[in-house]
């Protein structure tokens, strides 16, 4: 056990290390000058080449690297070209709106997807069955971008019900939070549908049955526990495709999170701002599948950690 | 043939693959089936005060904020959205096959390193991936179907390795062996005809990712570029407007969610078909 957990963090450090390394590399292919950028129109070259000088931005490939690495590890994310402050200071002063969006979006992902997964295997191949899965159909194959929008049109324009985006209480974050939520339950509603089929016909629950409990104790003792088993791996590998989401609806919300820091930087070619919150992305990416992976351990005790 | 009928019993595929032929038919026959020119900017396609018309006689999808005609806008985008699909996602499939195959097959440091790389691909939020790939390479038709393509053929590789793995490990390959057959021909006669079912069942869930991304890129102003209409990037132009021209979100946005919804319902009830143990059950 152990050492599974081990092996698993060297893997996971390994592959934060992949992921700076092309996220740099990238970055450093961008035809953009960003020491021009800083400079200004009117600069004279001699400035800007001061400005690349002091940027190390004249040094080889490898030396930029191992330097943003030697500073990534203190903690040190660099200085954004454009807003001229550090780049920790921003990401920070952002991670907790994202922070509070991801709780809410990954939370009610999970609630209407378990719920609906519920519903649909236990009222099989009826008419209720068919419309759940045509509804998680149609979330998973909506790009979160005119869902927003039209949530946006419906329920802050027409009805009024919700502000009309912006950060604040409750009522800012309820839109982009179901947003995020409907859309990303798809998957969640279909796996645990099928896991739940999967699990009814084993032979346990038919014991149970017979034993004599009632219908929603052997539901809720038996079977849910049993079919909930695959979502854990699945909430994190939904980290990944959850961010992206994030990146989209925050923009269009004005959620001031990490995402549409990110998205600002972009358009502005603010390398140092890419850079960091790719590399925090990731990290958050890396360390969802580890836990899941561990929380599946210990929920699970079958699995058979020497033979995986 | 049998399959095909089979698919087409289905109420929800039969509609999805008529949807699918309307949007091919689209594509083709643009110049033919485009009320209007889909670049030019109307003089009446606009109001006094400049605002866009909603849907009328004229123009029966309404116009979008530089007076162009939104229907020929969008029939001439389906080119946009089939090309990327189709290009993008062959790639994909192509790229993900070759490396899942690989690995599951040669295994050994080769498995592991190319396995391990789309372990790195997988945390890379895929949508910032895509949009620094596309900054660096400056987003040209073909260059949006490449990116999506580099952020997409993970899943295919990590699916066909594990398929890989389960058929080289059947009794039959190993008698294969025994009898003396070289290792191409087991990958030949014997792998790759089991693995074409899900090749198949995932290229064309496959198209299904691509055509959202492609939407996603262009509406973040990353992908396809104006005035080439794309169905995203329509929704990307008039997006300070959207509040008061509802129309020009409504039908591209529902253009993409059709094509979408259309290789996923496809997609999974190839699946069904081919796989009988899944019957019902996904």
């Amino acid at each position: 056990m152990a050492w599974y957990i081990a092996k698993r963090l060297f893997y996971a450090a390994l592959i934060l290390l992949g992921v700076s390394f092309i996220t740099y590399l990238l970055l450093f292919l961008i035809p953009a000058d960003p020491a021009r950028q800083i400079a200004g129109r009117s600069a004279t070259p001699e400035v800007v080449a001061n400005i690349r000088h002091q940027l190390g931005l004249d040094l080889p490939f490898y030396e930029q690297y191992l330097r943003y690495l030697w500073q990534l590890l203190h903690g040190d994310l660099g200085r954004s070209y454009v807003q001229r402050s550090q780049v920790s200071d921003l990401m920070a002063a952002r991670i907790g709106p994202t922070l509070q969006l991801m709780a809410a979006g990954i939370g009610l992902e999970l609630l209407i997807g378990i719920s609906l997964g519920l519903v649909a295997a236990i009222k099989r191949n009826s008419g209720l069955d068919r419309a759940l899965m045509a509804f998680s159909f149609i979330g998973v194959s909506s790009p979160h971008f005119i869902a927003a929008m039209l949530a946006l049109y419906f329920f802050a324009v027409k009805l009024g019900w919700f502000p009309l985006g912006g950060y604040g209480g409750i009522e800012h974050l309820m839109l982009p939070a179901i947003t995020l939520g409907v859309l990303g339950s798809g998957w969640y509603s279909r796996m645990v549908r099928s896991s739940m089929i999967e699990v009814l016909h084993q032979d346990f629950i038919r014991t149970a049955r017979a034993k004599g409990l009632t219908r929603v104790r052997v539901l809720l003792r038996h079977v849910l526990p049993n079919a909930i088993i695959p979502v854990i791996p699945m909430i994190g590998i939904d980290i990944g495709i959850f961010m992206s989401g994030l990146v989209v609806v925050e923009s269009v919300f004005g959620w001031p999170g990490l995402g549409q820091l990110a998205w600002q930087a972009i358009q502005q070619v603010d390398i140092p701002i890419i850079v960091g919150v790719t590399t925090l992305s990731a990290v958050a990416i890396v360390l969802g599948n580890l836990v899941a992976d561990l929380a599946v351990l210990l929920v699970d005790p079958r699995i058979d950690v020497k033979n995986s | 043939m049998n399959l095909l009928m089979a698919l087409l019993k289905r109420k929800s595929v039969a509609a999805s693959l008529l949807f699918i032929l309307i949007v091919v038919v689209a594509a083709v026959f643009a110049p033919w089936l485009a009320p209007h020119d889909p670049t030019r900017q109307f003089f009446d396609g606009l109001t006094l005060e400049g605002a866009p018309l909603p849907p009328n006689a004229d123009f029966y999808f309404g116009t979008d904020l530089l007076g162009r005609d939104l229907l020929s806008r969008i029939i001439y985008g389906a080119r946009t959205s089939l090309i990327i699909g189709v290009v993008s996602n062959g790639i994909a499939v192509i790229i993900g096959t070759l490396v899942g195959v690989t690995a599951g097959f040669v295994r050994g440091w080769t498995g592991s390193i190319l396995m391990r790389l789309t372990d790195l691909m997988m945390s890379f939020p895929a949508l910032l991936l895509a949009i620094a790939l596309a900054a660096i390479l400056r987003p040209s038709l073909w260059i949006v179907a490449l990116v999506i393509a580099m952020v997409n053929w993970v899943q295919i590789a990590r699916v066909i390795y594990s398929e890989t793995i389960s058929i080289a490990a059947k009794d039959f390959v190993a008698v294969e062996r025994t009898i003396g057959a070289s290792s191409l021909r087991i990958l030949f006669s014997h792998l790759l005809p089991h693995l074409l079912p899900t090749i198949l069942v995932w290229a064309t869930l496959g198209i299904s990712t691509t055509v959202l991304l492609e939407a996603t890129l262009s509406f973040l102003g990353v992908g396809v570029q104006p005035p080439m209409p794309s169905w995203g990037n329509i929704i990307f132009e008039s997006q300070t407007y959207f509040t008061s021209a509802m129309w020009l979100v409504l039908f591209p946005g529902i253009a993409i969610v059709a094509l979408s919804l259309s290789f996923n319902l496809v997609g999974d009830a190839l699946r069904d078909e081919l796989d009988p143990t899944l019957k019902g059950r996904l």
